[in-house]
């Protein structure tokens, strides 16, 4: 599936949710399944500080195909994050760059990436836009 | 005057707003307080009949506004009962007053020379300091706390010798909410030659503090968590360090003569008071004062207590949850965290519910390090705040700490 209809996908899903705890309950529940990085990469290199929570992400390019791999030390974030990873990952590197994230607004979870929420996403973003910048570089 | 809060909040217009479709439950007043109807009158009515630059207008406009101010002055001076007007520096706000002294001592200290902060310290009282010790070569110490979030005085005593030249401690700490014994450590301090500076911020909101009674040499505040407006607050000098003080920021207002070849001060206060002031500010930080004290801190000191105590006592019941900052001696702030869960997501379930509490460090990290936590979940309290919204903010926590379980 390309970005947009993945984010598509996502708008649909949250549609159907009826208030902020329904919506609430799903991205935490999405943050406890979240694939965790693996414990090597949770390192300094990795890390996005955040004033409240920290955000570690690797990526790694097969085939192409930029894979992310993330986690958060809260939980909330992580949740905003398996979201972000199942839009971006896997995904030619020139399509990652491209791509925005207005779906967010749209999920209502605009609040999220407020700069102002000092979570480490609005960084996480440019984080994940920066390795496919790099790895593009590559391909060319 | 009876203390009646249903009336109290009714002064309050913000208390009326919803949050996310519920009404606002506001415990975020250690960051900043919210304002009166009659604070917020006061602003109103100087910029609709009496804006003016002070001090320097022979028209009435400026007249008015500038007897406004200066009667502001009086109204603090009178509040923390300080000897002379003149001691009273109207500053942009508690970080200002401590850089304003911390930037006068770098010309004091020497090579050698000792300074002292505590262990509870808000950045804004950590990083002046090192950054006047990296400028004059003074060595950097610190009064640690015990598990309690109390400073360990007798580690105080040990510390202070002849080279002691300065102190810096919060009356109240923002991140735990102790209640630090600054008489007792101004005595000591004093007792081996060392100035002190005594950070106000957390403790003007809820007690009312006497600088002659305390003998401090230092003591700031800011209005804004004093139901004033935001950027004014105070610096209080004993006269013969503020004269020992070289001047701040150069400008207009704190000049006596100027020529290419020399310039000289301007008396106190405006010796520190460079360029046009946050003239309605100061002005609002004075009716913010007249609103408080025609409550009575007594009032309000006992209410809050009660206040604390009973959310203390609510919040203790919940399995897994840990307060930080333990002491016998607190005002109305509680840190805690509950099980392993962050403080972060408890925050955004919480203001999903109308709900405002601080989440986070509170730029107190050598704290949230001293217990090796990210940080906490912050609730402060103020005297128009009631058990009813504790009771509402016990059941939202529950219901937060059930969603991230």
């Amino acid at each position: 599936m390309t970005i947009e209809e993945i984010q598509n996908e996502i708008v649909d899903e949250f549609s159907m949710f009826e208030d902020w705890e329904e919506r609430y309950q799903y991205m935490i529940d999405l943050g406890k399944t979240l694939p965790l990085i693996e414990e090597q990469y949770k390192t300094e290199d990795h890390i996005i500080k955040g004033c409240q929570s920290k955000v570690w992400v690797h990526a790694e390019m097969n085939d192409e195909k930029v894979q992310f791999t993330a986690d958060s030390d809260a939980i909330i974030t992580k949740g905003v994050i398996a979201i972000l990873i199942r839009v971006f990952s896997n995904q030619h590197p020139d399509d990652i760059i491209k791509a925005n994230t207005d779906f967010i607004d749209e999920i209502g979870l605009k609040e999220h990436l407020s700069p102002t929420r000092a979570n480490g996403l609005v960084s996480m973003i440019k984080q994940l836009k920066m390795y496919a910048i790099a790895y593009q570089t590559q391909l060319n | 005057m009876i203390f009646d809060v249903k009336a109290i909040r009714k002064d309050f217009p913000i208390l009326n707003r919803e949050v996310n479709g519920k009404p606002l439950i506001y415990f975020d007043n250690a960051a900043t307080s919210q304002t009166p109807q009659q604070v917020i009158d006061v602003i109103v009515d100087y910029y609709s009949n009496y804006n003016a630059n002070i001090h320097r207008g022979v028209h009435s406009l400026s007249q008015e506004a500038t007897d406004a101010y200066e009667q502001a002055r009086l109204k603090i001076q009178k509040h923390f009962n300080a000897k002379h007007p003149y001691e009273v520096i109207l500053t942009s706000g508690t970080t200002h007053g401590i850089n304003l002294v911390a930037n006068g001592f770098s010309s004091l200290l020497e090579k050698g020379d000792e300074v002292i902060v505590s262990a509870l310290e808000h950045h804004s009282n950590i990083v002046p300091w090192q950054m006047l010790c990296e400028r004059t070569g003074a060595i950097l110490k610190v009064i640690p706390m015990n598990e309690n979030g109390e400073l360990i005085l007798s580690e105080f005593n040990s510390l202070l010798n002849e080279n002691t030249k300065l102190v810096f401690v919060n009356h109240i700490s923002n991140a735990l909410g102790t209640i630090n014994p600054i008489k007792d450590i101004i005595e000591k301090a004093h007792s081996v030659g060392a100035a002190v500076l005594v950070d106000g911020a957390q403790s003007c909101p809820h007690i009312k503090p006497d600088v002659q009674e305390l003998d401090v040499d230092f003591y700031v505040c800011s209005a804004h968590k004093m139901c004033g407006p935001t950027g004014v607050g105070m610096l209080y000098g004993k006269e013969k360090w503020l004269k020992k003080l070289p001047p701040y920021q150069g400008g207009g207002e704190m000049i006596a003569e100027v020529t290419f070849e020399k310039t000289t001060y301007a008396d106190l206060p405006h010796k520190f008071e460079a360029g046009t002031p946050n003239i309605c500010g100061g002005i609002a930080f004075g009716a913010a004062i007249d609103y408080m004290n025609q409550i009575g801190f007594d009032s309000i000191s006992q209410y809050e207590h009660g206040l604390l105590e009973y959310a203390t006592e609510q919040l203790l019941q919940i399995e897994g949850l840990k307060i930080y900052g333990t002491s016998k001696n607190k005002t109305s702030v509680i840190s805690f965290n509950v099980g392993n869960i962050h403080p972060y997501d408890i925050g955004t379930i919480l203001d999903k519910m109308g709900i405002a509490v601080r989440t986070g460090h509170h730029c107190a990290q050598p704290i949230m390090d001293f217990y090796k936590i990210p940080g906490t979940i912050r609730a402060s309290f103020m005297f128009y705040n009631t058990k009813e919204e504790i009771d509402t903010f016990i059941a939202s926590l529950k219901k937060a700490v059930m969603m991230l379980s």
